[in-house]
């Protein structure tokens, strides 16, 4: 399982060497995975994980870095893939939705959000969850006013707010019971 | 085992998404896949001069440009109905690049297609258009002297007016009169996911579109009339939507432009729209004004109510959202005229957007009640229940059911209603005023007009599939009808699988109107029910069976086992009958018969609205501290989904009546803020904690299980109690939506 703190940084590319404009050979680790793809190098991370390595879980909502469908973590921190170059994910650990449960076996939120039916279209849900992950490790749910604010960043156009915010308080208030705390 | 109806089953297709693996329909896999992308014209009105697409064309990786010079032309454009009527449901009777003339701003004027999404972009960016511009029209302002009454509205549906008794008299006779006028900006739906279309010819005469849509089988019949190709030629398939909330109801250009472009370039062809785009390619709320004007008796009793619309419609259709149908039947109100005003402008034809019309006339209607209440000097609940009509006002007719007495109190209840302090600035919280307010929410029962299928197959293992041609777009139709399967064939959820989203299965309308789950609802019921006594029909005929020659009606299903009424340790399960008389599956399609338009009652379905705000002395800004609503939806498949679909609805009120509004640049003749950035829709901040509660009510008139819907009831009354209570909070009265913060400095 991928969880968000076990993630490593590994050391930044060398930026001196110049590649494109046209295709180039691009290497990604996403989700534990190396993956290699042929892309010029304006492609987006969310248009390399969507179009070219079928990771279709990370969702194109506006691609002008406003409504959070497409966040994943880039070394441990939420990105909008939409805003960031694949090219510049070489070497980093990109972490998406697909990487979340362990096997069959959801992640604690997933399956927060789905009891809580914190869903309704799920457009915007994998985004949310890799949020609403990254919201406990970075310490923003202490209380509903810090969950409504650092939670701001995902749109949900079905308004699941009230149950995205019950999923996260559930989450968080069984991270003392061992599994959740991740 | 107790019943899946009415129960909190947590959504079936949850697991997939929140793993992400949902598949929406830019992301079914495909091979040898091109993308394209559309090029919008600049202007409003006017003609292309010229268009130059030969740089696009030497651009690398680009399949083909087409433009309305060698674009196809398309077979017939077919008639606007809305697209619960069940036929072809085009958005608007214009179908583009047909020729060199721009009727408005961001209509399609090119198609690019490349092997890739980026070449795709960017050779866009490469055409050379020249126009010659004529004067545009795209604010009510720039032409209140051409507004016209329309014949008919809505695709041909509602007449553009109607009266009862004489209300000019009635008027002039009140004791009291509130008139006033409300102004509403433009709405855009604005789903998270945007609509795309994956086209793949299997054969020159085998289509298959994976589109993002409310109704598979109506983009079906679109394309075909479009296309001019039987729908036999035509499979369109939804495996999950990104929502819609009315974007997604009818069928608009991407569709048709996505298979004639696969066509051209020979391969299978994605077209998704940019965010932008979504603002001027699937229509939206129109720009609208209202004036209500009503008149009453010194204790409140409502005599007379007049409410004329004055809205922006397309050059190409007679379209305005029904606001002036639920306020003419809300209250009694003995004389009545209701009239659609219409202004041409230089706009797509505007389109069903959640609770379309009842959003804006029943704010109209609301907040002049709010109005009224405080004039005569009592309680604005006190006002509505002594207005409160048990017949249908129109049609003198009673109501199949009603519910909105229980919703009001039950309401009351919830927010602590009975103490509040009527007088405006009466409550401070440090620099906050605190206001509470108040409106009935009202939304008709639409019905199909034809029939709705469904087909329900038992396996010899007890499990059953049933099937629909309905789409999920975040509804929870498919969890609502395994459990309406389950129930009817008398086994557990989990030995259900329902499977939707593609026009080759059973048709039922699109899913609009709060109709949908209640019109695919009513064929799978009957498909299991059918299916059940199928199956006791062959036990009680059955040598072999415990069950011999007794009779059909004595004998119920618990648990997959058939047994007698009066006699439950006597019986078998499907599986034994089928097992032993050597019966892989047996299958039904349930058919349900929608009932006439004239069901000889008043059909609608009610609720209630609270909300408290909290307003900035100096600063103007509005926060709602909490929203309450309580409904009678009729019978609630799924308590979790349904009130889910509730406190959504509520929250696009939210959004209405304090954030939305698409603002028109009219020197460009285009919207000024076509995106999430600039076009606010509530982000979790903005939303309060949200109480909703449902009465049930039982009804025997709507359908076989008394579903009214809760897809857009929510939204209605919501905006009006929030403005309510913006008015108890500061003493100003608020007509224009949305409520920003410079109308209260």
């Amino acid at each position: 399982m991928k969880s968000y703190q076990a993630i490593r940084t590994t050391p930044a590319p060398d930026s001196a060497v110049v590649r494109g404009p046209g295709e180039v050979e691009v290497r990604l680790r996403v989700n534990g995975a190396t993956r290699t793809m042929s892309v010029e190098p304006r492609v987006s991370l969310l248009d390399a994980l969507r179009d070219r390595l079928e990771l279709t879980g990370t969702k194109k909502g506006c691609n002008q870095g406003a409504c959070g469908a497409c966040t994943v973590w880039v070394d441990r921190r939420r990105v909008l893939a939409c805003l960031t170059l694949a090219i510049s994910c070489e070497n980093r650990e990109v972490a998406t939705i697909e990487g979340l449960a362990d096997g069959d076996t959801l992640h604690p939120m997933q399956q927060a959000f789905l009891d809580a039916d914190a869903l309704q279209c799920g457009y915007c849900t994998p985004g949310q969850i890799m949020s609403a992950v990254a919201l406990l490790a970075e310490g923003h749910a202490g209380d509903d006013i810090e969950i409504r604010e650092w939670m701001s960043g995902n749109v949900c156009r079905c308004a699941a707010y009230p149950h995205i915010r019950a999923a996260i308080r559930r989450v968080r208030d069984e991270k003392g019971s061992g599994d959740a705390a991740r | 085992m107790s019943p899946a109806i009415g129960g909190t089953l947590n959504r079936v297709d949850g697991r997939f998404k929140v793993r992400g693996e949902s598949r929406y329909s830019a992301e079914v896999p495909v091979t040898n896949l091109a993308h394209a992308v559309i090029v919008n014209a600049k202007i409003a009105s006017g003609r292309i001069t010229a268009i130059d697409t030969s740089e696009a064309e030497r651009a690398e990786g680009v399949l083909a440009v087409l433009t309305h010079l060698n674009l196809g032309r398309v077979a017939t454009v077919p008639r606007l109905l809305p697209s619960l009527a069940g036929l072809a449901a085009p958005g608007q009777t214009f179908f583009p690049m047909q020729d060199d003339l721009v009727h408005y701003g961001g209509q399609p004027v090119a198609v690019v297609v490349a092997d890739t999404i980026e070449r795709a972009d960017h050779a866009g960016t490469l055409i050379r258009i020249e126009y010659e511009t004529t004067p545009a029209t795209t604010l009510l302002d720039q032409a209140r002297d051409r507004a016209y009454v329309p014949e008919r509205i809505f695709g041909g549906l509602l007449p553009g007016h109607s009266s009862r008794g004489d209300v000019a008299k009635a008027l002039a006779e009140a004791e009291v009169c509130v008139d006033a006028t409300y102004r509403f900006a433009p709405n855009h739906h604005n789903p998270i996911e945007p609509s795309a279309s994956t086209a793949v010819w299997e054969d020159v005469d085998r289509l298959t579109v994976y589109d993002s849509t409310q109704g598979p089988n109506a983009v079906q019949f679109t394309l075909a009339e479009l296309l001019g190709r039987p729908p036999i030629s035509i499979r369109v398939v939804s495996h999950a939507v990104g929502g819609s909330f009315g974007s997604k109801a009818m069928v608009w250009h991407h569709p048709a432009l996505a298979a004639l472009a696969a066509r051209h370039v020979g391969r299978p062809v994605r077209l998704v729209l940019s965010r932008e785009q979504m603002f001027t390619s699937c229509g939206h709320r129109e720009e609208q004004e209202q004036q209500i004007t009503l008149g009453a008796r010194a204790d409140g009793r409502i005599t007379a109510l007049r409410h004329h619309k004055l809205s922006l419609t397309s050059p190409f259709d007679d379209w305005a959202e029904p606001s002036l149908q639920s306020p003419s039947v809300a209250y009694t109100s003995p004389h009545y005229e209701g009239v659609y005003h219409l202004v041409r402008g230089n706009t797509i034809t505007p389109t069903f957007t959640r609770a379309p019309g009842e959003a804006t006339g029943m704010f109209a209607l609301e907040c002049a009640m709010d109005e009224l209440a405080e004039r005569i000097g009592i309680d604005p609940l006190e006002l509505r229940l002594r207005n409160y009509s048990a017949t249908d006002p129109e049609s003198g007719k009673p109501w199949s059911s009603s519910g909105l007495t229980e919703c009001y109190q039950r309401a009351a209840e919830l927010f602590g209603w009975r103490d509040r302090d009527p007088r405006p600035r009466s409550r401070r919280d440090g620099q906050w005023l605190i206001g509470s307010g108040m409106a009935s929410a009202l939304y008709p029962v639409t019905q199909p007009v034809n029939p709705q299928r469904s087909r329900a197959r038992l396996y010899n293992d007890g499990t059953a599939v049933i099937e629909a041609g309905v789409s999920e777009f975040g509804t929870g139709v498919f969890t609502a009808m395994t459990q309406v399967a389950a129930d009817g064939l008398g086994i557990p959820v989990e030995r259900v699988r329902f499977v939707g989203g593609s026009s080759d299965l059973p048709n039922v309308t699109a899913a609009v109107g709060s109709a949908g789950t209640s019109a695919v609802g009513s064929a799978v019921h009957l498909a299991a029910t059918q299916l059940r006594d199928e199956l006791i029909r062959r036990a009680v005929a059955d040598d072999h069976s415990p069950l011999r020659d007794a009779d059909p009606a004595n004998v119920e299903v618990h648990d997959g086992k058939m047994v007698l009424r009066d006699r439950p340790d006597v019986g078998e399960t499907y599986a034994d009958l089928m097992h032993r008389t050597f019966v892989p599956d047996v299958e039904v399609l349930g058919t349900w018969n929608p009932p006439p338009q004239d069901v000889g009652y008043g059909v609608h379905t009610f609720g209630a609205q609270l909300a408290e705000v909290a307003v900035d002395a100096d600063l103007g800004v509005v926060r709602v501290r909490r929203m309450v609503g309580v409904f009678a939806p009729g019978r609630v498949l799924n308590r979790k989904t349904a009130h889910s679909q509730l406190m959504g609805g509520m929250l696009w009120g939210l959004g209405q009546a304090l954030l939305e509004a698409t603002r028109m640049d009219p020197r460009l003749g285009r919207w000024a803020n076509a995106s999430l950035g600039d076009y606010l829709v509530p982000v979790n901040a903005d939303a309060p904690d949200v109480v909703v509660d449902t009465i049930e009510v039982h009804d025997e008139v709507v359908n076989p299980l008394g579903m009214k819907g809760v897809g857009e009831i929510g939204v209605v009354g919501a905006a009006a109690a929030i403005a309510n209570a913006v008015y108890h909070a500061t003493g100003r009265r608020q007509y224009e939506l949305p409520i920003t913060l410079e109308k209260l400095l």
